[in-house]
């Protein structure tokens, strides 16, 4: 399928792309491979509609979040290497390495993963995420048969165990203490050990 | 310049005798095998080796990689992510029990929008559908330089021994395989014409099918293809459609060596069109001119007239349309299941560890595909022959096509595609999103109809727990 090195060289500022997410060469050309399969007009730009064309994506209960959280900054159009860095906060975070304060916090880590989760959630971007959009995402996860009272009182409970300071709304900081797991990560294929 | 005599004489000899000998042992292991129909088993012997050798080639990188540190690049299937195989509910039951709150009955937590979240995003990465038209990606190495993406963990050895390897298939088994395609194009042009100045009757049949059995044979050892044929109870019989996955133009020959075909296809000019011309001397083929393609009704009546004799042999047809990287069944054209006959199902597997036996149209002409296809250590591929289905009352030849579609996919172990294009997005994406919906509220406010009957709530888990088993 002809050499990585070819597809490398086609990509612009490529190694600060790799520098900057962590993705490796392959990983990089793969993706290249897919975002030119999403690309269908060959334009070089992704729009939501491309997104759409994904039929699991269109399948699962917010997948309008994600594809909004691709276009957050108010864009119409994503490139390759907004593209690459949204994916990159999916990497695994490399927690043994010690983190040198300096340097600007890395795409992948724990923090940046929990700011994308917080995005999906507070779709008006005020920095809390209000009864409301909780009820709001509450209502496309869950069937129609589930009634109001039901959802309401889902958010009242949650915002109850989360919301410290009482203002009925939860912020990031909130947010960060709830127990979220570890799964807002795509592990990557590891080789097996014979 | 006397010296030089001896020299040339001797020349000559050895080359008169490597010469003689190349072609004897040629005739006696791979034609006159093929012509009588016996083997001696020596592909297999060939195939089974060659996968020694590639596991050894594998382990040597992913040892490489591991000193390395570094993750060897698997690009098989999943790219860059392990696609969790657990579903939504096993995923949500795992973050409650991971999460350190102490009540034990399923509440929403924040935590649950990760998993939709996690599922979505790994669509995007990937999803099987767009993944159909490239070549399968593959997790061992085969000492092909095209199918090798992590050429940055070679060691010394291994080089070694991919120079040999280049070396055996260029210089060895390329020339002795062009010798063998050439050998059997040539006989199959010259004994068909022969034959086909016979009055028609019995005895050009039935020579006729010993001639192009004998033909497609040697073009079987041309590319040393070694095929696993399965359940030949089943084979077409006269008078009836054979409809097959494509994957390569060589599926036909694969198939044609099991058995008598008529084929259909448009004429070609050229080499192509001279072994059409010559096929359809001794048997009777379809072979349509460019202009008669478009007309439907035309090729509709004349497959229906060929059916209709019941002397004619199956006619061959690719439903797909166009060759597909033989991970998936892409949606049968519904043509050929509109002639009313019965049709026999074929599917054909090939096994990606030997060589991409894919044709990419896009990326490589025909030429330099068979070239690719021939300098392969080998094609390894296996037949099965489906039982027959008939158009049954009240199916429409789509629904006919798609049934006898997911009949092949499954026996291939290939997957089923229902996409079509996007014609039946709308409806697609409503009901499906809706049964995530329902499954995720099952989890949760199922119980909550209930709080005290912890019983109900077993309940619901088990019957959530067949969900799991058949839906996903």
């Amino acid at each position: 399928m002809g050499s990585t090195n070819s597809t490398l060289s086609k990509i612009p500022n490529v190694e600060e792309l790799m520098r900057e997410t962590g993705f490796s060469p392959a990983h990089i050309v793969r993706l290249y491979d897919r975002f030119e399969s999403l690309d269908k007009e060959k334009t070089g730009h992704l729009r939501p509609e491309d997104f759409g064309a994904i039929n699991r994506l269109a399948m699962n209960p917010i997948g309008d979040r994600i594809i909004g959280a691709f276009f957050s900054s108010g864009q119409d159009t994503v490139d390759f290497h907004s593209f690459v860095r949204i994916l990159a906060h999916f990497r695994p975070a490399e927690n043994n390495r010690p983190r040198d304060p300096s340097l600007p916090e890395p795409v992948n880590s724990r923090i940046s993963k929990l700011k994308f989760a917080f995005q999906l959630y507070d779709l008006d971007k005020d920095g809390k995420i209000s009864r409301a959009e909780l009820l709001q995402v509450l209502r496309s996860m869950m069937e129609m048969q589930v009634t109001e009272e039901q959802l309401e009182s889902i958010a009242d409970r949650t915002i109850q165990e989360a919301d410290l300071d009482r203002d009925d709304a939860i912020s990031f900081e909130e947010f960060r203490k709830v127990p979220l797991g570890d799964t807002l990560t795509l592990t990557q294929q590891r080789v097996a050990s014979k | 310049m006397g010296w030089l005599l001896p020299f040339d004489n001797l020349l000559c000899m050895a080359l008169g005798i490597s010469f003689t000998v190349w072609f004897t042992s040629l005739l006696v292991f791979i034609i006159v095998p093929a012509i009588l129909g016996v083997s001696f088993g020596i592909r297999k012997l060939y195939m089974n080796s060659l996968l020694k050798i590639f596991e050894w080639a594998t382990l040597r990188m992913e040892r490489g990689a591991k000193e390395k540190n570094q993750h060897l690049y698997k690009p098989y299937s999943n790219g860059i992510i392990a696609k969790e195989m657990s579903t939504l509910e096993q995923e949500i039951q795992e973050l409650r029990s991971s999460s350190t709150t102490l009540s034990s009955e399923p509440e929403f937590e924040m935590a649950d929008i990760m998993s939709f979240c996690r599922r979505g995003v790994e669509s995007i990465v990937d999803d099987e559908v767009t993944k159909r038209f490239s070549a399968e990606e593959l997790e061992s190495w085969n000492l092909l330089t095209r199918s090798n993406y992590n050429f940055r963990h070679i060691s010394l050895r291994l080089s070694v021994l991919w120079g040999l390897g280049l070396l055996i298939r260029y210089s060895f088994l390329l020339p002795l395989r062009i010798t063998l395609a050439a050998t059997g194009i040539g006989l199959l042009v010259v004994l068909t014409t022969i034959v086909g100045f016979l009055p028609s009757g019995r005895l050009r049949t039935y020579l006729s099918e010993k001639i192009h059995m004998m033909c497609y044979r040697i073009c079987v050892r041309a590319l040393t293809a070694i095929i696993t044929y399965h359940n030949s109870e089943n084979k077409p019989k006269n008078g009836g459609i054979c409809v097959a996955n494509h994957t390569t133009p060589i599926d036909v020959i694969i198939l044609a060596n099991d058995g008598c075909y008529s084929m259909v296809g448009q004429v070609h000019g050229g080499l192509i069109g001279v072994v059409q011309r010559a096929m359809v001397k001794s048997s009777p083929h379809i072979w349509f001119e460019r202009s008669e393609v478009k007309d439907r009704h035309l090729v509709a009546k004349m497959l229906s007239n060929h059916v209709a004799d019941k002397t004619n042999h199956p006619i061959l047809i690719f439903p797909e349309g166009t060759c597909i990287n033989n991970t998936s069944v892409m949606m049968f054209k519904k043509g050929s299941f509109e002639i009313g006959c019965t049709v026999y199902p074929v599917a054909i597997k090939y096994d990606p560890r030997f060589g991409d036996a894919f044709w990419n149209s896009g990326k490589f002409g025909m030429v330099s595909y068979l070239l690719r296809m021939m300098s392969s250590w080998a094609i390894v591929c296996s037949v099965w022959y489906l039982p027959p289905v008939n158009r049954e009352e009240g199916e429409d030849a789509v629904q006919f096509a798609n049934r006898v579609k997911a009949a092949i996919a499954r026996q291939g172990g290939l997957v089923d595609l229902l996409w079509d294009g996007g014609l039946k997005r709308g409806k697609v994406k409503d009901t499906f999103r809706e049964e995530q919906q329902k499954l995720y509220s099952k989890v949760l406010v199922g119980d909550q109809e209930d709080q005290t009957g912890r019983s109900e709530y077993f309940t619901i888990c088990s019957v959530t727990g067949i969900f799991t088993h058949n839906h996903f």
